[in-house]
């Protein structure tokens, strides 16, 4: 038997642009195992709740995260908005179902680009991140912020999206689609790349769904699941089929998240051709009293809010499960038996978000 | 199927293209109307009510009912525009523009006059 070694990894590590650390058990150049350890970034946030009331909470949970910062106020406030049984305006529906799209593009650019880095196409990686910036202006135009958004509130949306500025955005799109497929070509088709990430990583059909696995990385096992099927705020409306791959390996997470961005551009043409005209809030009267589980697919995977309200504008309890924690036990089985080159690619393949994990 | 050189076509674009960044800061950027970057009052009208306080999720306003005097710590603002959203008076609003760094950490005045 070879000789067994513990090679640290992290909580600084170039590819890693948030902290985690991992202790691989090595022998010569193989990991037997990885031990996770997190908690680098912990902020506390959930126990908050005791000293913001919820209306300030929505900014609270925008900040769980940088990139589906919208999709986390989102969630928040349709979790608390069932409880209190308030009905949002169906155009707000539709403007939280536009920009949680234009999050997901962000997030799947962005990780184009980090893996394009961590197999060292620092080019590809340029080309993805220049893409990105254009839904980044997006972002700005429609509601003042590039990073934390500060759109959503209990009872709808704060900004509407005129009619011109939506079909400006479709048309950016449009234009970006042409770019996209070429940027996507490449990741897709180029021996280079696909001899970093064919056949690197699997996980099959039965260790996702034993491991709990979320979002692209159970799609990627060939799992049809997507909490958008549940029909939360627009959805209902929007025709758009789940996108899963057989091959459970790093190219088959590449190729889902691929198509998602395609994908997403459709849900956003479909949803400016079918937004109603209306208003974008209801006036919220009280405070929550009973408790809700929001489920909710972020660009990583499924993640679930649950919020707890005692009928003073305290909460009791919120938590939310995010998707990288659940998907970290996948990533520590993909790690098993890889090669030690290989260990950045693959963490990456999970596309982890630290700050998320650990709030 | 794999390809070889599919990025070529790419990077010769890129050769020959104008780059995509712009040369700030001798080219200024031009923010959108909505950007968020600031808090602005109209001192004016505003009635000292102290619901921009109440409702500062970081607690960065401080209304001074004696004193007259609406303060603002621009390194805690958030520019979450809750306060612009809470505002009787809509007094307040939040416009383009960051705030320029600083070496230390203050609170900007701003004084109700007779």
């Amino acid at each position: 038997m070879a000789k067994r070694s513990v090679v640290p990894f992290g909580p600084q590590h170039p590819v890693l642009p948030e902290p985690i650390h991992l202790d691989l058990v090595m022998e010569d150049e193989t990991v037997i195992e990885a031990v996770p350890s997190i908690g680098y970034v912990h902020r506390g946030l959930e126990s908050l709740v005791k000293k913001k009331d919820f209306n300030e909470m929505v900014y609270v949970t925008e900040r769980i995260c940088g990139i589906c910062s919208f999709m986390h106020g989102m969630g928040y406030c349709s979790a608390v908005e069932k409880i209190m049984n308030v009905e949002v305006p169906r155009r707000a529906d539709y403007l939280r179902t536009i920009w949680s799209e234009m999050s997901r593009l962000h997030s799947h650019l962005l990780w184009l680009g980090l893996l394009a880095d961590a197999f060292g196409f620092e080019a590809l990686f340029m080309q993805s991140w220049r893409l990105r910036e254009k839904i980044l202006d997006m972002f700005e135009i429609s509601t003042g912020g590039r990073v934390i958004f500060s759109v959503n509130k209990i009872g709808g949306v704060l900004k509407d999206m005129p009619e011109d500025m939506l079909k400006s955005f479709v048309s950016i799109l449009n234009d970006m689609e042409k770019e996209l497929s070429e940027t996507t070509t490449v990741f897709l088709n180029e021996y280079t790349v696909r001899s970093r990430l064919e056949g690197v990583g699997i996980i099959t059909k039965e260790d996702a769904i034993r491991r709990g696995a979320v979002g692209p990385m159970m799609r990627a096992s060939g799992i049809e699941v997507d909490m958008r099927k549940t029909g939360y705020a627009a959805y209902s409306d929007i025709d758009f089929e789940v996108i899963t791959s057989d091959k459970c390996d790093s190219l088959a997470r590449c190729q889902v998240r691929i198509g998602e961005i395609f994908q997403s551009i459709g849900i956003i043409r479909q949803a400016v051709e079918k937004i109603p005209e209306g208003e974008i809030s209801v006036p919220v009267k009280g405070n929550p009293d009973g408790e809700y589980f929001m489920r909710l697919e972020q660009p990583r995977g499924e993640a679930f809010y649950y919020v707890r309200a005692n009928g003073t504008k305290f909460l009791d309890r919120m938590r939310v499960r995010t998707p990288t924690f659940a998907n970290i036990p996948a990533m520590l089985q993909t790690l098993q038996g890889a090669q030690f080159a290989d260990v950045p690619l693959l963490i990456l393949t999970i596309d982890p978000c630290i700050s998320c994990t650990e709030r | 199927m794999a390809q070889f050189m599919s990025f070529t076509k790419t990077v010769l674009r890129n050769l020959f293209s104008k780059p995509v960044t712009t040369a700030y800061p001798n080219v200024p950027r031009e923010y959108p109307e909505r950007t968020r970057g600031h808090v602005e009052i109209r001192i004016e009208d505003c009635i000292l009510c102290g619901l921009c306080m109440r409702s500062c999720p970081p607690g960065a306003i401080h209304v001074d009912r004696e004193a007259k005097k609406w303060n603002i710590a621009r390194f805690d603002c958030i520019q979450c525009g809750y306060c612009v959203e809470k505002c009787p008076k809509k007094c307040l609003s939040i416009v383009p523009g960051y705030t320029k760094p600083d070496s230390s950490k203050h609170t900007e005045t701003v004084k109700k006059e007779e």
